[in-house]
C-alpha cells in the first residue's frame, strides 16, 4: 500500500473499503470527500460534534496510505513560531560567539549573516515540516477553531498553494501535495477565506446501522445482541434535549464497560446505573435516568 | 489548479445539459440563501471531473463538499439537490432509484404471483397495499419500502398534472389514507406477540423508537416520490421555488410554524455556544491592561535582561447586570423564549441576570432559572406558574411597567442594563411611558427589542416609539441572526 507517492484511490467505494481495513467505518459522505481531496489536492475541513471520529479520520487515512502523520494541535495564542518555523536564536548566538573567539575580530558581518540564516539554524514546526517532507505525509491541523482569526491567515498560503514564504530564505514549495485535514468543533465561525479553500465535511453522529458496526469492530468480544441494544439505547438518549449528547467514543466506552461488567442484556436498571459513562453532566444524567426509568416513550 | 482546468471545467464526456442544470442548481442554492462563490462553483465542476457520475452518492457529496460550507445549510442543499438531480437521474447516467421493474418484480413476488404478469403496483387493492406496507416496515426492508411508497402515491395522492397545489397537499392525502398511527400500533402489537409479552419496558420503548424511525423513513420516501412527480410535471425551477424555506437563522420568530420552531430550537444551542466563546475571548483579548512587571522581567531573560517583550495584565472590566423584562403574551411568546434562552446561555458574561415576565401583570421569574441547567424546563414553568395576568390576559405594557417600577424600581442601579422585549402592542391602554424615563435615569443602558418588522412599528395599537424615545436604542429582532448580533454587542 505504501509504494509510490500516495496510492491513488480508484473510487469513493475503494476509499471506503480501504478505511474499513484499518477499522475506520466511513459512510458515503466521508469516503466521497476523502476521495475528492486526494484527487483535487485540496484540504478537507472536518466539522462536527466532539467525539465522532474527526481526528481519527486523519489518522486512519495516514495509516491507509502509509503516510506519516504530522499533527498541529491548535490552541489560543498559537503563533508563527509554533506553527511554521522559528530561527534557533540560541544556536545563532553561539555561532556568532564562536566566530569571534576563533578569528579575533571575525569575518565580515555579511558572511555571518548569510551563515546564521540558513537551514541548520532553522527549527521547522509542523506546517513547514509537512511542506518540506520528501515522503508522503498527512497533515492534521487539529481544532482549528481554537486559534484567533488573525492566526488563521497563517494557514491560507499553505492551504491554497502548498508553500511557505520565509523572508530570509525565500519561498519553500511542497515537493508533493500532502493530504491536509483540518478539524473544528465549531466553537466559532471560521473565516470565509479558509472555508473557500477547503472541501467541507460534516461528520455527525452515525446512523444506527453504522454505529452498531463501529461498536462491533472497536469492541472485540461484544455480542451482536448487546451491541444492538447499546446503540439503540444511545439513540434514545440522544433524542432527549441534553447539554451534551453522548458521542461515538462514549458509546464505545459504555459498550466496553458493559462487557467488562459481564452484562449480556441491558435493562433499565443497569442502563441507569452506568449512565455516568455515557453522559458527563449531572443534569443530563438525571434527565436520562428519569426518562429511561419511566420508559414509556412519549408518543408524537 | 492550473488555468487550463478552470477554462474547461466540463467533465469529459458529459453533455452540456449537466452544465446547464448545474448552473440552475447553483442559482437556486443562492436563492435559498446559501452563499456560493465563483471559486466554489468552479471547484464543484472540477470535482465532477473526478467522481463517477453513475454513483449518485458520490455525485451528491462532491457537490456538497465544494458548495456548502456550513452544516446549517445542509438541509436546504439536500432539498434543492433532490429537486434538480433525482428525477433526471437516468438521463445523466445517475442511477435512477425510481427504476420500476425491479420493484414491481419484488411486489409480484411478495404477492405470491397470484395474478401472474398482470400484477403491478397500480393493480394493488388497498388491503394488499396495507399488507405490503406492514411487512416492509416490520422487516425494515428499504427497497420494499420505496416500492410501497411509490405505489401509495400513485394510488392515494390523486396527483393531477398542472394543478397548482403544493406537495404538502398530496402528502397529506397519501398519509391520511395510509393511517400510519394505526400501523404503528399494529406493529407494536405484532412485536409483542412475537416475544409473547416477555419484554421489559425498556425493550418496548426501544422497539417503538425503531418503528417510529422506520415510519419516518417511509414518510420521507413518500415526500421524495411526490417531489419527483411534481418536478416531472412542472420543472425543477418552479418546484424548487415552492419548496424554498428560510434558513434557520432567518426564520421569523413571530410567524414560525411548528416545524420551524423545532428547527430554531435546534439551531439556537450551537449559536449560543459560539457566542459565549466569542464573548469570553473578547473579554480576555480586548484591550491591554496595565504593565505586568513581574512577568515582563521573567520574559526578559532570553534577551539577556533586556525587557524586549513587555507583558500586560489582563483587563477585568466590570460585568454588567442584566434585567430582562419580557412580554410573554401569545403573539410574541416565541421571541421572549429565544431571547431568554440566549441571555441565560451567556449568563456567565454578566454579573447577574434577573428576568421579569408580563402580560398585563408582571412577575419575577429569576428563581425559575436558578439551580436548573435546563432552560426548556424553566420556560415551561414560566408559562404555567408565573403570575402574569392581572385583569383580562391581554397585553398591558403600561400597567406592567408601573407595577415593575413600584415593586423593583429601587433595586436598579448604574450597573444595570435593561432589556425590554415586546411588540409594544398595548391594546390601547395608557402607555405610562414616564416609567421608562425614570428607569433610564437610573440604569446604565436600556434597550427595546421588537420582533416586528420596522415598517409595522407604530401602526395600529403599537406604541413602540413612545417607549423608544426613552431608550438607548430600539432594535428590530425578527430572527436569530439579528438577535445574535444584538446580544453580542451587549457582552
Amino acid at each position: 500500500m505504501s509504494d509510490a507517492p500516495p496510492a491513488r484511490f480508484e473510487s469513493p467505494a475503494a476509499v471506503r473499503e480501504g478505511l474499513r481495513t484499518v477499522s475506520y467505518l466511513a459512510d458515503e459522505g466521508i469516503a466521497g470527500v476523502v476521495f475528492l481531496a486526494e484527487r483535487l489536492g485540496k484540504p478537507v475541513l472536518v466539522e462536527g460534534p466532539a467525539g465522532t471520529g474527526k481526528t481519527q479520520l486523519a489518522k486512519s487515512v495516514a495509516e491507509l496510505t502509509g503516510a506519516r502523520l504530522i499533527r498541529l494541535q491548535c490552541y489560543e495564542g498559537l503563533d508563527e513560531s509554533k506553527a511554521l518555523y522559528e530561527w534557533n536564536y540560541k544556536k545563532q548566538l553561539l555561532r556568532i560567539q564562536a566566530q569571534r573567539v576563533a578569528e579575533g575580530s571575525g569575518g565580515s558581518w555579511e558572511d555571518i549573516e548569510e551563515d546564521i540564516f540558513s537551514e541548520p539554524f532553522l527549527l521547522t514546526r509542523p506546517l513547514l515540516e509537512a511542506i518540506r517532507a520528501e515522503d508522503p505525509v498527512v497533515l492534521l491541523v487539529d481544532e482549528v477553531d481554537r486559534v484567533e482569526v488573525e492566526t488563521e491567515a497563517l494557514l491560507l498560503e499553505i492551504l491554497s498553494d502548498y508553500q511557505v514564504s520565509i523572508p530570509e530564505l525565500g519561498t519553500v514549495s511542497a515537493t508533493q501535495i500532502p493530504l491536509v485535514f483540518l478539524t473544528s468543533n465549531s466553537t466559532r465561525e471560521l473565516s470565509e477565506a479558509l472555508k473557500r479553500r477547503c472541501l467541507f465535511l460534516h461528520i455527525d453522529y452515525p446512523d444506527i446501522e453504522r454505529e452498531r458496526e463501529i461498536v462491533l469492530t472497536r469492541v472485540p468480544g461484544i455480542s451482536e445482541a448487546l451491541a444492538d441494544q447499546v446503540v439503540r439505547i444511545v439513540r434514545s438518549v440522544r433524542s432527549l434535549e441534553l447539554k451534551k449528547a453522548p458521542s461515538v467514543s462514549e458509546t464505545l466506552d459504555w459498550a466496553r464497560t458493559l462487557l467488562i461488567l459481564g452484562i449480556e442484556s441491558v435493562d433499565a436498571q443497569t442502563a441507569t446505573a452506568t449512565l455516568h459513562i455515557l453522559l458527563k453532566y449531572q443534569s443530563d444524567i438525571d434527565k436520562a435516568a428519569k426518562d429511561l426509568a419511566g420508559s414509556v416513550a412519549p408518543s408524537r | 489548479m492550473d488555468a487550463a482546468n478552470t477554462m474547461a471545467p466540463l467533465p469529459p464526456g458529459s453533455s452540456a445539459g449537466l452544465l446547464e442544470s448545474l448552473a440552475g442548481f447553483v442559482k437556486e442554492l443562492r436563492a435559498a440563501g446559501i452563499p456560493v462563490s465563483l471559486t466554489e462553483n468552479l471547484d464543484a465542476m472540477e470535482a465532477l471531473r473526478h467522481v463517477p457520475l453513475e454513483d449518485r452518492d458520490a455525485f451528491k457529496y462532491a457537490l456538497a463538499a465544494t458548495l456548502v460550507k456550513s452544516n446549517a445549510h445542509w438541509k436546504a442543499f439536500e432539498t434543492v439537490f433532490e429537486v434538480y438531480f433525482s428525477l433526471r437521474g437516468r438521463q445523466y447516467r445517475l442511477t435512477d432509484d425510481t427504476g420500476g421493474e425491479e420493484e414491481e418484480q419484488l411486489i409480484a413476488q411478495l404477492l405470491g404471483s397470484r395474478e401472474g404478469e398482470g400484477s403491478s403496483a397500480e393493480g394493488l387493492t388497498p388491503e394488499q397495499l396495507a399488507e405490503l406496507l406492514f411487512r416492509a416496515l416490520m422487516d425494515g426492508n428499504d427497497a420494499m419500502l420505496r416500492a410501497v411508497a411509490r405505489a401509495a402515491v400513485t394510488r392515494y395522492a390523486g396527483m393531477e398534472p398542472g394543478r397548482p397545489v403544493g406537495g404538502t397537499y398530496y402528502l397529506y392525502r397519501t398519509l391520511r389514507q395510509l393511517d400510519l398511527d394505526a400501523v404503528l400500533d399494529k406493529m407494536l402489537a405484532a412485536a409483542r406477540d412475537q416475544t409473547r409479552g416477555d419484554r421489559t419496558e425498556l425493550e418496548d420503548r426501544l422497539a417503538r423508537e425503531e418503528y417510529e424511525a422506520r415510519l419516518e423513513a417511509l414518510r420521507r420516501e413518500i415526500e421524495a416520490e411526490i417531489r419527483r412527480r411534481l418536478v416531472a410535471d412542472r420543472g425543477a425551477e418552479a418546484v424548487a421555488k415552492s419548496l424554498r424555506k428560510p434558513l434557520p437563522e432567518d426564520i421569523d420568530f413571530m410567524h414560525a410554524s411548528r416545524e420551524e420552531l423545532v428547527a430554531l430550537r435546534r439551531a439556537i444551542a450551537p449559536l449560543t455556544r459560539k457566542l459565549a466563546v466569542r464573548l469570553a475571548r473578547k473579554r480576555r483579548h480586548g484591550r491591554k491592561g496595565p504593565l505586568d512587571f513581574r512577568s515582563t522581567v521573567r520574559h526578559s531573560l532570553p534577551y539577556g535582561g533586556v525587557p524586549a517583550d513587555p507583558r500586560f495584565r489582563y483587563p477585568r472590566p466590570s460585568k454588567p447586570e442584566i434585567v430582562v423584562i419580557a412580554d410573554i403574551s401569545g403573539s410574541v411568546a416565541a421571541f421572549a423564549r429565544f431571547t431568554l434562552q440566549m441571555v441565560y446561555a451567556i449568563s456567565s458574561q454578566f454579573s447577574r441576570v434577573r428576568s421579569f415576565v408580563f402580560i398585563d401583570g408582571i412577575d419575577e421569574v429569576t428563581d425559575y432559572f436558578r439551580g436548573t441547567e435546563d432552560i426548556g424546563a424553566a420556560i415551561h414553568r414560566i408559562n404555567t406558574e408565573a403570575d402574569v395576568i392581572w385583569v383580562d390576559g391581554h397585553s398591558d405594557y403600561g400597567h406592567a411597567f408601573e407595577a415593575f417600577w413600584d415593586r423593583w424600581g429601587r433595586e436598579l442601579n448604574s450597573k444595570t442594563t435593561v432589556l425590554l422585549l415586546g411588540d409594544a402592542r398595548n391594546n390601547y391602554h395608557a402607555a405610562q411611558a414616564w416609567v421608562l424615563a425614570e428607569v433610564a435615569k437610573k440604569v446604565r443602558h436600556i434597550y427595546w427589542l421588537n420582533p416586528e418588522p420596522r415598517s409595522y412599528w407604530d401602526t395600529g395599537d403599537s406604541i413602540v416609539s413612545q417607549y423608544a424615545t426613552h431608550c438607548d436604542g430600539a432594535h428590530e429582532c425578527r430572527n436569530l441572526k439579528q438577535l445574535e448580533r444584538f446580544v453580542e454587542q451587549l457582552g
